[in-house]
C-alpha cells in the first residue's frame, strides 16, 4: 500500500526517531512510504490557544497537501485528532465551504499509526523485538479523541522479548496540554509529578506512548530527576529488531 | 426576560455583585492552593473515591449512554424553546397558588428575595444547598438587609461557620478534612458540646442538634430548583440529607430562586434525569430524598410560594452557538471529579461559585470572558470532563471556543499574538520552516538539557528538562536518504 506520512512539525524538528521509525516500520511490512515535503504543521497549537484564524492558512496547506493521497498517517494521536475533529471546524468558521468538504475528506483517510496498523492493514504482531520492561501511557487524543482503545497495548503485547506492565491512573492526564504547559506551568508540573510516580511505580525501564509531546513532556520530567527511566514512541518499539534495534533502545 | 442593552445583545452579569468573578487569575490562585498538602491529600483522595463510587454505579446501567443522549437532547429542545417554556411553567405555577417574579440579575433577584423575607417578616431564613443563591450573594445581600441565612446542608453549614468559600458543586466542603470540621464547630456552633469528637457521626449529630432547632423555628425558607416542570408547574430539589424536605415543607413561606435554564418540558423528561443525576453526581443509584412541589397545598406545607426565575447572563450564553450547549448543565460535578487540573488546584482557584472544567465554560461565558479570561485556558483538553458529563457537554469544544474569543476580546497585539502570527507565516512557508529548524539547532536557546528558557518558556523549564536538538531532522533525513 502507498502510504502518505504526516511526519508532524515536532517529530520532524525533536523527534526525528518517531518519523524515521515509522518509515522503517512501514517499509519492513512491504508498504511504500512517500513523504510531501510542503507539509508543516497541523494549526492545533494556533487551534487550541485561541488563534483559528492564524491556523486557517495551515489548514488549507495541510489539506492541499495531502488531498492526493489515499491513506496518510501520523506517528501523534494528538495532531490526527486535529486532523480529524479541528481541521473542518476550523474551516468552516472561517467561512469556506469547499475547504470543509476537502477537510473531511483528508480527515477521513487519515489515521494515527496503531490505527493504521490494525485497522487499515489488519496487523497485531508486526515483528518486533524490543527486550524491555515497558508501560504504555494511552495519551489523551488517542484514548478519548481518537478512541484508539486497546490497539497500541495490543501490537505491544506482540513484541518479542517486551515485558508490558500496565500503568496506575493510565487515563489521567500528564498535564501537559500545549500551551497550558507554560500557561499554567505549577498545575502542569503538580500533574506530571504525579504521572511520573505511577510511572516509577511500575518498575518498568521505558515509558511509551504514541504522542511524541506528551512524551517530551514525561521525559523532561524523567530526565530532570535523573530517574533513568527513558521514554521511547510506540514507532520506535514496532520498528525494532535484532538486527536493527531502535536507535535510542 | 433579559436586560435589552443598546446594541440589543442579552446583557451578562454585572459586577459587583455576586461570586462569578475571581479576584485573581487562575494561575496565581493556583499557586496557593498546589502547595497546600492538606487541600491535596483531601481532593486526591475525595475525587478518587467519588470517580469509583460512579464508574461503579454507571457500569451496571445498560443503557447508560442512550440516557446521556436523552438527557442532552430534551434539554437542548428546551434552550431552542426557552421563552416558551418559561411562560408556560409560569402561568403554570400562578395557577396552583404560587408568585412568579423574572429577575433579570442578580441584583434584582437579591432586592426581589429580601423584599419577600421582609414582607414576610423575618429576620432569619433557612436555606437548601443552591447554586444559583450562592452565584448572586443573596446570604451577603440578606445580611445587609439585617435577615440571618441559616445554611442547612452539612457541607454548606461547614463552610458558612467557617467563613469560607464553597469549592465544590455538590461536595462544597471538599477542601476540608474532619479534624478541621471539628474546629470550626467548635469555634463557629451555637451550643455546641465542648467534648465533640471528630467522628464523622459525632460531626453529623452536633450538626442535626444545631439545625434541627432552627428548621422549627424559622418562618422562611429560601431554596433553589433542580428542575421545573413547565406543563405541570412542579419544581424539584434533590438532596441527601433530609435538609432539604425540612426546609421545603416546614417553614409558611418557601422562596425558590432558579436559573431560567433548569425548566424541563414535560414529567415524563424527569425519568431521565433522575437517573443521570445521582449515578453521575454522588455514585448512588437513587438519590435519597426527592421533593417535589406544585404551587400551594391548603393546610398542608408552605402556604405562600415564590418562584424567582434568574437570568444574569443566561441570555448572553444562549446567545452563543457553541457556548449554550453549557447551559444543559445539571450540576452534577462529575466533571470536576474526574479533572486531573481540578484535583490539584482546587475549586477555589476558579474564583467563581463554579469550579472545575463547568466553571471554566460557563463562568467566563455569564461574565463576558473579558471578567475570566484565564479561565478558558484552565485546562489540558484532555476530554475526560466530556466522557464523564451526563448531558454530553462538548467542555473541550467551549474551551476552545472561549479561548478564540478571549484572543479577539484583546484590543491590542500581545508578545503572544505576534509569536503565533509569526509561528503561523513560518509555517506557511516551507523555506523559511527549514530554516527555523535549522536555527533552532545551531542556537542552541534552550542550553545544556533546555535549562534557563526565557520567559515565559522558563515555566516549561523550571521543571522539566528539553532534550537536546537531533543532528538532523525527519526531513533532512528523508532528503538524504
Amino acid at each position: 500500500m502507498r502510504i502518505a506520512l504526516f511526519v508532524t512539525c515536532l517529530a520532524d524538528t525533536m523527534f526525528p526517531q518517531a518519523a524515521t521509525a515509522t518509515v522503517r516500520l512501514l517499509e519492513r511490512l512491504g508498504h511504500e512510504v512517500v513523504f510531501p515535503p510542503d507539509q508543516t504543521c497541523c494549526g492545533q497549537m494556533h487551534i487550541n490557544t485561541g488563534y483559528p484564524s492564524d491556523a486557517v492558512p495551515l489548514v488549507r496547506r495541510h489539506v492541499r497537501v495531502f488531498d492526493p493521497y489515499d491513506v496518510i498517517v501520523a506517528p501523534s494521536g494528538s495532531c490526527v485528532g486535529a486532523v480529524r475533529h479541528q481541521h473542518a471546524t476550523v474551516a468552516r468558521r472561517a467561512g469556506d465551504a469547499s475547504l470543509t468538504s476537502r477537510a473531511e475528506s483528508v480527515a477521513a483517510r487519515t489515521y494515527e499509526l496503531s490505527e493504521l496498523l490494525v485497522d487499515v492493514l489488519g496487523v497485531t504482531d508486526v515483528g518486533a523485538y524490543f527486550p524491555h520492561r515497558v508501560t504504555y501511557h494511552p495519551t489523551c487524543h488517542s484514548l478519548r479523541m481518537l478512541r484508539v482503545g486497546d490497539r497500541p497495548p495490543t501490537l505491544l503485547r506482540a513484541v518479542r522479548g517486551l515485558d508490558l506492565v500496565e500503568l496506575p491512573a493510565q487515563e489521567q492526564c500528564c498535564g501537559f496540554g500545549g500551551t497550558f504547559a507554560v500557561k499554567n506551568a505549577e498545575t502542569s508540573t503538580a500533574m506530571l509529578a504525579d504521572k511520573m510516580r505511577h510511572v516509577l511505580s511500575t518498575g518498568a525501564d521505558v515509558c511509551t506512548a504514541s504522542d511524541a509531546s506528551c512524551l517530551l513532556h514525561i521525559g523532561g520530567g524523567l530526565s530532570r530527576l535523573r530517574t533513568g527511566v527513558r521514554t521511547v514512541h510506540l514507532a520506535e518499539i514496532l520498528a525494532s529488531t535484532e538486527h536493527e534495534p531502535a536507535v535510542r533502545g | 426576560m433579559n436586560r435589552p442593552t443598546f446594541l440589543g445583545m442579552p446583557a451578562t452579569a454585572p459586577p459587583g455583585v455576586g461570586h462569578l468573578r475571581g479576584d485573581e487569575s487562575f494561575p496565581a490562585a493556583a499557586r496557593r492552593s498546589l502547595a497546600d498538602p492538606q487541600l491535596r491529600r483531601n481532593l486526591r483522595h475525595a475525587t478518587t473515591t467519588i470517580r469509583a463510587k460512579s464508574a461503579g454505579v454507571i457500569a451496571e446501567s445498560p443503557d447508560w449512554e442512550q440516557l446521556r443522549a436523552a438527557g442532552a437532547a430534551i434539554k437542548a429542545d428546551t434552550l431552542n424553546r426557552l421563552p416558551e417554556l418559561l411562560e408556560q411553567l409560569e402561568a403554570k405555577v400562578i395557577e396552583a397558588g404560587g408568585v412568579v417574579h423574572w429577575a433579570a440579575d442578580a441584583v434584582q433577584a437579591n432586592q426581589i428575595v429580601t423584599d419577600l423575607v421582609r414582607a414576610a417578616g423575618a429576620d432569619r431564613v433557612i436555606k437548601v444547598k443552591s447554586m444559583a443563591t450562592q452565584e448572586i450573594g443573596l446570604n451577603e445581600a440578606l445580611h445587609a438587609a439585617g435577615v440571618t441565612a441559616v445554611e442547612t446542608d452539612l457541607a454548606e453549614l461547614i463552610v458558612q461557620l467557617g467563613d469560607d468559600r464553597p469549592s465544590h458543586i455538590l461536595v462544597p466542603a471538599i477542601h476540608r478534612n474532619r479534624a478541621e470540621i471539628r474546629e470550626i464547630f467548635l469555634r463557629e456552633m451555637p451550643g455546641v458540646d465542648p467534648a465533640l469528637t471528630a467522628d464523622p457521626s459525632a460531626l453529623a449529630a452536633a450538626a442535626r442538634r444545631y439545625l434541627r432547632e432552627t428548621f422549627l423555628s424559622t418562618p422562611v425558607a429560601v431554596s433553589g430548583a433542580n428542575f421545573a416542570v413547565a406543563e405541570t408547574g412542579t419544581l424539584a430539589v434533590v438532596e441527601s440529607e433530609g435538609n432539604g424536605r425540612m426546609c421545603l415543607t416546614l417553614p409558611r413561606t418557601l422562596i425558590t430562586l432558579m436559573g431560567v435554564e433548569k425548566v424541563v418540558p414535560t414529567w415524563r423528561d424527569l425519568e431521565v434525569f433522575l437517573q443521570l443525576l445521582p449515578r453521575a453526581s454522588t455514585g448512588e443509584r437513587m438519590n435519597p430524598y426527592t421533593s417535589m412541589w406544585t404551587g400551594v397545598t391548603p393546610g398542608d406545607g408552605p402556604q405562600a410560594f415564590h418562584l424567582v426565575l434568574l437570568d444574569n447572563g443566561r441570555g448572553a450564553v444562549l446567545a452563543d452557538e457553541v457556548g449554550r450547549q453549557a447551559l444543559r448543565c445539571i450540576r452534577c460535578s462529575a466533571c470536576l471529579n474526574v479533572c486531573p487540573v481540578y484535583e490539584r488546584a482546587g475549586g477555589h482557584a476558579y474564583g467563581s461559585v463554579y469550579p472545575g472544567p463547568i466553571g471554566a465554560v460557563l463562568s467566563p461565558q455569564l461574565t463576558g470572558v473579558d471578567d475570566n479570561a484565564s479561565l478558558p485556558y484552565a485546562s489540558t483538553l484532555c476530554g475526560a470532563c466530556y466522557d464523564a458529563c451526563p448531558v454530553q457537554i462538548n467542555i473541550p469544544e467551549v474551551l476552545v471556543h472561549l479561548r478564540a474569543e478571549a484572543v479577539d476580546a484583546r484590543r491590542r497585539p500581545t508578545a503572544e499574538s505576534i509569536a503565533m502570527a509569526a509561528a503561523a507565516y513560518t509555517m506557511d512557508h516551507p523555506r523559511l520552516y527549514e530554516a527555523a529548524q535549522r536555527a533552532s539547532r545551531l542556537s542552541r536557546v534552550a542550553g545544556r538539557r533546555g535549562r534557563g528558557l526565557p520567559p515565559p518558556l522558563n515555566g516549561w523549564t523550571a521543571s522539566r528538562d528539553l532534550p537536546d536538538p537531533p543532528t538532523e531532522t525527519f526531513r533532512e533525513w528523508w532528503a538524504a536518504r
